[in-house]
């Protein structure tokens, strides 16, 4: 079996298809000690080895706990972080060390909505300028006559009123600052929108509208997302396909459904085993996998399997040598586990 | 009531709360038409508006609604720590085993808080001193309700922190809260509201800021030692799921009223009431891949300018005429349980 530098093998999409492609990623960030001389006492390993593609019009879920580098990850995509190593590349054309100038160009293609609508849109700027602000650094998108047009037409399009461009984010509510924050995503036509935790401070009620605002924007405008939330339940409902993180590392990755009704990874099941479902006569009929313990620092992982510090399948095996990311006897679908077995968590068993 | 005990310096008098008249056969905790208004600027914030329930020792009481409906301040004005003002108790009465805490002076609450009814707050890092050590702040407890010694403080303090599952409590019971991790803090929050062995206890939002296989943690300890030590529970969130896993009966609050009460099973099967129906279908399942999220549309009120008639009613699928005229009260709907909707039976029925 291949290495993980590989993408699965059973993908029947062509390869034409893949708009991102992740190589073997890794940031490391230095732990420096000392005010005037500074030297590096260590590292922290935030992403450490993540391979995937991501195919056009498709939605890559991740998923994990705080801590897994998920974010960082997302980072790492939209070129905020330089990676330590590795290569992503976009429509093909690698990104990674890229000039600045350069590195602008390449955003065009690839846009962020952040968690935080309240941080992320400048409170001294209207609505309009900050939907329109992605225009002035890629001045060649619109012709300068027409920007304030489109501008009115992204903000329909996000079903917010386009009467209202010239208000402050102040005026808006949550729901609809995020809404701004996905137009302003929007601006330049990008193929790619890295979203993280773009619905997990809005309360409910408006996390179904933004939800379904996702979904309906990428079937207008053929989007791929990579979609970084902490929900598993949202993560599910809007992902064809969904990558699991555990301390910097990818330790599953299938379809939806590969990972929800058959997953493999022990980190997995217990992840899913602990999300609370809607419906009380479920109550007390599902297996409970309680992961003890707290993650590790990821300045010092465990040696061998990131996991096996919490793992109720550990051997001795685990310690010495480092599961891979790729298909097994008994897994489908590509999971780091040396022992993956299939299991039904979130079902009730009894 | 006067301060009799010698020597401590803010009067820790258990003797008078013996002193009041409690009656055994009351129901452990009755809120009737509870009232809390906010004089802002905008206006006066009608932020709890008629809110009534109950509770039973060993019952868990749910109250779920989005942000700003009022259930933080329900339990801030249960617990006596409204800031008043702006906040002020218009109406209403709290009772606690036939003792009308409303009634009570600052000094015989203070003793209440703590002995009787305690708190869990959401934000355990900011709840807890950064400045003294963990085993400090929960010995304080013992030291100024109990009189008891720094050194008998402290060994209650390790008991605690074995009570709620932290390990190697005699090591950590030394540590500063930002060298716990955020589940460990919340396990310290519990600890400090079971300290003096209250007969109830409030939890507001005790694990949103937590990750899902630690929330699990926490809410399990959070139940068992609730059935242990008999309690009474209100669980205040605005979690669906989390609900579904471990209340007995839910009261589902909308801009600052009581719109639905019933045992969890019933409210799950059949809302008879449009928000509470909008919210149950507009949550994604972890356990089920659904199609589109039937949102509910706009978002709630601003509480200084509430509509007339249902507050619900812009929002309501259900809605006739005279919602936007008759404000609907509190029906009773077949099982034991109410409705605040004109139109329950259409609701009930669909």
């Amino acid at each position: 079996m291949s290495a993980t530098s590989t993408e699965p093998a059973h993908t029947t999409q062509p390869a034409e298809d893949v708009i991102l492609s992740v190589r073997d990623v890794k940031k490391h960030f230095p732990l420096q000690q000392g005010i005037v001389f500074k030297k590096t006492i260590g590292h922290v390993k935030a992403v450490d080895g993540v391979s995937f593609d991501l195919r056009r019009g498709e939605t890559l879920g991740i998923v994990g706990e705080s801590g897994c580098g998920k974010s960082t990850l997302g980072r790492l995509l939209m070129g905020l972080e330089r990676t330590t190593e590795g290569s992503i590349k976009i429509n093909g054309e690698e990104t990674t060390g890229l000039k600045p100038s350069e590195l602008r160009s390449m955003r065009r293609n690839i846009q962020v909505v952040l968690q935080d609508p309240y941080s992320s849109l400048d409170p001294r700027m209207t609505v309009g300028d900050i939907v329109g602000e992605p225009y002035l650094v890629h001045p060649d998108v619109v012709p300068k006559k027409e920007r304030l047009q489109s501008t009115k037409d992204l903000l329909d399009v996000v079903g917010l009123n386009p009467d209202h461009i010239n208000r402050y984010p102040h005026q808006f509510s949550g729901g609809q600052r995020q809404r701004i924050g996905i137009a302003r995503a929007l601006a330049l036509r990008p193929d790619i929108i890295v979203c993280d935790e773009p619905v997990s401070a809005l309360d409910v009620s408006v996390q179904a509208q933004v939800i379904n605002l996702f979904e309906q924007l990428q079937r207008e405008f053929n989007l791929s997302y990579v979609f970084i939330a902490h929900d598993l339940s949202v993560v599910r409902h809007i992902s064809d396909r969904v990558g699991v993180m555990y301390l910097g590392k990818m330790v599953e990755l299938g379809n939806e459904k590969e990972i929800y009704e058959e997953p493999t990874h022990p980190y997995t099941q217990g992840l899913l085993s602990a999300v609370p479902v809607p419906d009380p006569a479920l109550r007390g009929h599902r297996e409970q996998i309680v992961l003890e313990g707290d993650v590790p620092s990821p300045a010092n992982p465990p040696s061998g399997c990131r996991f096996r510090t919490r793992c109720w399948k550990a051997q001795d095996i685990c310690a010495t040598e480092e599961p891979l990311l790729q298909i097994r006897d008994k897994s489908s679908h590509p999971s780091a586990c040396h022992f993956a077995e299939t299991k039904d968590v979130i079902h009730a068993t009894h | 009531m006067t301060d009799t005990t010698v020597g401590s310096k803010r009067g820790s008098d258990p003797a008078a709360l013996a002193d009041l008249p409690w009656d055994p056969n009351a129901p452990l905790l009755e809120v009737t038409d509870l009232q809390v208004e906010f004089h802002t600027r905008d206006g006066v914030a009608q932020a709890v508006n008629g809110v009534s329930f109950d509770l039973k020792s060993g019952e868990t009481l749910g109250i779920l609604g989005e942000s700003g409906c009022g259930k933080s301040v329900t339990a801030q004005a249960i617990m006596g720590i409204l800031d008043i003002p702006p906040a002020r108790v218009a109406a209403g009465s709290i009772k606690l085993r036939g003792v009308d805490l409303l009634q009570l002076d600052e000094k015989t609450r203070r003793h209440v808080r703590a002995n009787k009814i305690a708190i869990i707050f959401q934000d355990a890092l900011s709840a807890l001193n950064p400045v003294f050590t963990v085993g400090w702040q929960l010995g304080e407890l013992y030291r100024k309700h109990s009189g008891a010694s720094r050194a008998q403080a402290k060994e209650k303090a390790i008991e605690l922190l074995e009570l709620v599952q932290v390990p190697a409590a005699r090591e950590r019971v030394n540590s500063f809260p930002h060298q716990f991790s955020g589940g460990m803090r919340q396990r310290v929050m519990i600890a400090m509201a079971l300290a003096l062995e209250p007969d109830i206890i409030i939890a507001d939002e005790p694990t949103t800021a937590l990750d899902v296989t630690v929330q699990a943690q926490v809410m399990k300890l959070l139940a068992d030692l609730q059935q242990q030590q008999d309690m009474g529970l209100i669980l205040i969130t605005h979690d669906m799921s989390v609900v579904a896993e471990v209340v007995d009966k839910i009261t589902v609050m909308y801009a600052g009223a009581a719109v639905e009460r019933a045992d969890v099973h019933q409210i799950y099967e059949r809302p008879a009431h449009p928000y509470t129906k909008g919210l149950l279908e507009s949550i994604p399942r972890v356990d089920m891949k659904g199609h589109e999220l039937a949102a509910i549309k706009g978002i709630p009120p601003a509480l200084t300018n509430l509509p007339e008639g249902c507050s619900f009613a812009p929002r309501c699928g259900f809605v006739r005429d005279r919602c936007k005229t008759d404000d609907p009260p509190l029906y009773d709907v077949p099982g034991n349980r109410q409705s605040a909707c004109h139109y329950w039976e259409e609701v009930f029925n669909s």
